[in-house]
């Protein structure tokens, strides 16, 4: 451990070898990649049954996380590292790197969130896609994605997180193109992947400058040797991982993919957009805490970005019709939160991976019911065509209010506990960071509220033969249980638990006092979201909302439909310089290069031209030019041996 | 030395007629000349046994094969002396000028030395000697010869080999031909007209003329056409001057025109002069 | 005696060889002045057989006559060949193989 100042600390990654249970945690990534294979090599033949294995093997995993929670719960704190390893992966000169997998309290909750949240997505789709020919081939990816996001959060080094890290980014891809019939939701698979790419690209150098400095990529051996860096090294491995985590996370700049993403089927929306992959960026960077916790310029990095993502997060939120699009903004906003906590330190990991749960139970609730309307509205996504949803699908209603309640923190429910504590701790650290987290709170409360009145309240402005119906029990299961796990989620945060079962990799901190006592905070909170919650019943409740989008709006709003401007602003910094480019190396190759290498054919082919004017088929003209090099060599003969 | 000195210049002579001489079968005869030369200088040289191979190989056996040929291929334009590729005479004379007058000052300007003379190597008889060196240095390359030669034989037979596609026409498709032919295109059924008949020459060089004092250009071979050896119609006539001069008749009252005088002049019973 | 005579004598035959070549279009006489060329070397290979007091160049004048015979059989074949088809001996028609 390495004395910090303020009296932190922070944990080493020493596990235990696995046994008992834990001898099983290879199963947990194996049986969604051996669903995803026997659904993606079994074609045709497992159209039939498909569905119901992919749904199994998921829960089957569940089921194992369980287990495996259950069994470390009983073990001392500084037993609950476990290390499971399968084989040697690769092994070239001094580069040895193991397929090792670790589980401790950490990759625990994710477990936990992965399976038990994937399994009820799984059960989910297989109602929402029923009609889908293409169901089976659905199951696969999903499985397939499930698989490598374990793979992510059980590896014991980076070697085996990238892995994982580009299975969800391929899954993500195949799943935001799923309906690739639709050129828009191509293109937005391929914005997806492409914008990741810059994310990777700095995880890749990061797992390279690992190996430079430390001759491996295992956690336990960086973990133990981080202080032996320098804090330059350290804050360039932060920044490379910030810049990995913003990928993936849809931080800024990197967050143009997210709302494209949408484009995907909404359960995918809802696993793989909001409640996990998403959130991996937050776990990369709780996860090489023994990085930024010795890089203390890259956790000021972090906080900015994740200030700035709050923001432009919430502010698409307020302006978006399309329910999807706003719900992705809030993803968006709310990792930012998450990002906030991991970047605010040892005081911050344990809320920021609690946020995530909490935000994993609620987001993946709200995205589903969602998903829910829009199979009964005829797949039409826009909320300008809601209305008084709420009589038509009470279940689908029900559920979404909860999860609407616990993302703006109604006191009790979980976004409550989890939003509250990492604000309290951003007031604590720095006050303009925790007043851009109190705003983000407030405006959290007013896009919500937006979105909640024009779906389920104010009047019916649906489109002609649109008939809401609620939708079938296997899809409203999944729907109650997450939003009980939405009411119930900050239970994990009684008698400070989470914080206590997250300390073998989070550290310990001592706990500050905010400026202000914690209850004051948290009354500040509610209040700022009350505000943000009236004012979107002043503009959204007591008005009739058109049915089309008024144009004549303010630059603010305009600006949030065009998701603040963020393409544009790719387009103008590299989309575009990158295509000038690659004309002008189009025209290079073509003219300068193909110019020099055809033109030298060219001339022979001319002098060729000339010069086989010489072959005219006579072979007394070839028997002359015989004679005169006969002449020639008869001269140069004579010519040596008489001088 | 004098058979050399004699020899020399009827060989070049010889040689240089090859150039020249329009018909093939001439430079054929030209070559000849030349190969018995040379063969007689092979003799003055001590190469008895090279002299007979000379003349029985070479003038017998390679030069007969040439006058084959030469029958088979028959007579066409290449004999023309004319030349067709643009530069190529001038460039021809040139080089070969060039090439004479190097080799011929080179070798001047080499002083060989007196020869030491055959007659220590042709101790035992000239053939005896060959035989010696073919059959023990050089026994290898006699061999390889012996298969060349039969390769060349084979190869020959190959070449000049050739494949019959259509049946063999019998004399009754030939006369069922001659009939068709009759029928269509009326072709004269009977035999061609004879050279040399009704006219003043019996040879076969010369046409038969026909009644109306035309020659006819059935009666005589087409390779004697091709080769221009034909004696014209015209010139028939201009013999008939000649004739009458020898045979001292007054000048022919009737000949206005050539075809009626070689008529009258080939039919008795209208003339009176010849009786 | 000296053999400088019958070499220049050789080198004169084989220029005329030479030249025949160059300038005649009947294929057989273009052979036969080949023919000439081949027996001007034998001449001068017998002079030098002569002039070195051994017989190896009579031999290799034998090995000329010998391979002469070889080529003037399939060359003879290849010209009959050439005139069944072309219906020409003359080595200016047989020209395809051009630019």
């Amino acid at each position: 451990m390495y004395a910090l100042q303020g009296g932190e600390s922070i944990p080493v990654v020493d596990p235990s070898s696995a046994d008992g249970v834990f001898a099983l945690l290879w199963l947990v990534v194996a049986l969604p990649l051996a669903g995803a294979a026997i659904l993606l090599v079994g074609g045709k033949y497992t159209d039939r049954w498909g569905h119901l294995l992919g749904t199994l093997l998921p829960i089957g995993s569940f089921v194992i996380s369980l287990v495996m929670f259950i069994s470390v719960l009983g073990r001392d704190d500084s037993d609950r590292q476990v290390m499971q390893h399968l084989y040697t992966w690769i092994e070239a000169g001094h580069l040895n790197v193991g397929m090792d997998l670790l589980y401790d309290p950490l990759s625990a909750l994710f477990l936990l969130l992965i399976t038990g949240v994937g399994s009820l997505i799984h059960i989910y789709s297989i109602g929402y896609m029923a009609h889908d020919p293409r169901r089976r081939r659905f199951f696969g990816y999903l499985n397939l994605f499930v698989a490598a996001m374990l793979m992510l959060v059980l590896s014991e080094n980076y070697l085996g997180l990238f892995l994982g890290w580009e299975g969800v980014g391929l899954a993500s891809y195949l799943l935001i193109g799923f309906w690739q019939h639709k050129p828009s939701a191509a293109a937005a698979a391929k914005k997806a992947f492409v914008i990741n790419r810059v994310g990777d690209m700095g995880l890749s150098l990061a797992i390279m400058m690992f190996f430079v400095l430390f001759g491996s990529t295992s956690f336990s051996v960086i973990s133990s040797a981080a202080g032996n860096a320098s804090e330059t090294q350290m804050t360039v491995l932060g920044l490379l991982l910030l810049l990995a985590a913003c990928g993936k996370s849809a931080q800024f700049p990197l967050q143009a993919w997210l709302l494209d993403a949408m484009e995907g089927p909404t359960p995918v929306s809802a696993l793989i957009h909001a409640a996990t992959m998403v959130t991996a960026g937050v776990y990369l960077i709780v996860r090489s805490n023994f990085v930024f916790e010795l890089a203390p310029n890259a956790q000021t990095v972090v906080i900015v970005i994740a200030g700035i993502s709050i923001l432009w997060g919430a502010w698409i939120g307020c302006a978006k019709d399309d329910i999807k699009k706003a719900l992705a903004g809030s993803t968006m906003s709310q990792i930012g939160y998450m990002m906030l906590g991991a970047g605010l330190g040892v005081a911050g990991y344990a809320f920021a991976i609690f946020h995530l749960l909490t935000h994993g139970f609620f987001k993946a609730n709200m995205f589903l019911g969602a998903g829910s309307v829009m199979h009964g509205m005829d797949d039409d996504v826009d909320m300008r065509h809601y209305g008084a949803i709420r009589k038509a699908m009470p279940i689908t209603f029900l559920t979404f209010a909860m999860g609407y309640l616990a993302i703006i923190g109604f006191p009790g429910f979980s976004g409550f506990w989890s939003k509250d504590k990492i604000i309290e701790v951003a007031l604590t650290q720095n006050i303009v960071v925790g007043l851009v987290a109190l705003l983000g709170a407030g405006v959290t409360g007013f896009y919500m509220t937006r979105l909640m009145l024009m779906t389920f309240f104010t009047e019916k402005r649906w489109s002609k033969g649109v008939h809401p119906h609620e939708s079938p029990a296997v899809m409203t299961g999944p729907l109650v249980v997450l939003a009980a796990l939405s009411v119930l989620g900050g239970i994990m945060l009684a008698g400070e638990w989470i914080v206590d079962f997250l300390q073998p990799v989070t550290g310990v901190s001592e706990h500050e006092d905010p400026p202000i006592p914690v209850l004051a905070v948290s009354a500040i909170a509610v209040v700022v979201v009350a505000i943000g919650v009236a004012v979107a019943w002043f503009v959204f409740g007591r008005h009739a909302v058109p049915r089309e989008a008024p144009r004549d709006v303010s630059f603010v709003t305009r600006a949030g439909r065009e998701e603040v401007y963020g393409n544009q602003i790719n387009d103008t910094l590299v989309v575009n310089p990158s295509r000038h480019l690659t004309s002008g190396l189009l025209v290079t190759d073509k003219r300068v290069v193909d110019g020099v290498l055809t033109g030298g054919p060219v001339a022979i082919g001319a002098i060729a031209t000339i010069a086989r004017r010489a072959q005219n088929g006579f072979v007394r003209s070839y028997a002359l030019s015989l004679l005169g090099g006969a002449l020639i060599v008869v001269l140069a003969l004579l010519a040596v041996n008489l001088t | 030395m004098i058979a050399f000195w004699i020899l020399a210049p009827i060989m070049t002579i010889a040689a240089l007629g090859i150039l020249f001489v329009r018909k093939a079968v001439h430079a054929a005869l030209l070559l000849a000349v030349v190969m018995i030369s040379l063969a007689i200088l092979y003799a003055a040289l001590d190469a008895p046994f090279l002299f007979a191979v000379q003349i029985i190989v070479y003038t017998g056996a390679i030069l007969m094969l040439f006058l084959f040929v030469l029958m088979l291929v028959g007579v066409d334009a290449s004999d023309s002396v004319v030349e067709t590729i643009r530069g190529q005479r001038v460039a021809a004379m040139i080089g070969g000028l060039l090439l004479g007058l190097v080799l011929v000052i080179g070798l001047g300007q080499i002083s060989l030395g007196t020869a030491v003379g055959l007659d220590e190597a042709n101790d035992a008889g000239n053939i005896q000697a060959l035989a010696n060196i073919l059959f023990s240095h050089y026994v290898f390359g006699f061999e390889v010869t012996s298969a060349l030669l039969i390769t060349a034989a084979v190869g020959a037979m190959v070449l000049a080999h050739r494949e019959r596609l259509t049946p063999k026409s019998t004399q009754t498709s030939l006369a069922a031909q001659r009939v068709r032919d009759y029928a269509e295109k009326g072709t004269h059924l009977g035999p061609l007209p004879t050279p040399g008949v009704y006219a003043r020459h019996n040879a076969v060089d010369t046409p038969a003329l026909l009644p109306d004092g035309t020659p006819s250009e059935a009666s005589i071979s087409r390779v004697l056409v091709a080769r221009g050896t034909v004696r014209s119609a015209p010139a028939l006539a201009d013999d008939i001057t000649v004739i009458e001069g020898q045979i001292g008749g007054a000048p022919h009252a009737g000949r206005q025109s050539e075809a009626p005088a070689t008529t009258t002049e080939t039919t008795p019973a209208t003339g009176g002069d010849h009786q | 005696m000296n053999i400088t005579a019958y070499v220049v004598l050789s080198g004169i035959l084989f220029t005329i060889g030479c030249v025949g070549v160059l300038t005649r279009r009947n294929a057989i006489v273009v052979f036969m002045c080949i023919e000439l060329m081949l027996n001007a070397t034998n001449l001068a290979l017998v002079a030098f057989a002569k002039q070195h007091g051994n017989l190896d160049g009579q031999i290799a004048a034998f090995f000329v006559m010998v391979v002469a015979a070889a080529e003037v059989v399939v060359g003879l074949a290849i010209i009959m060949t050439i005139f069944r088809t072309r219906r020409s001996a003359s080595v200016d028609d047989a020209s395809l193989l051009k630019y």
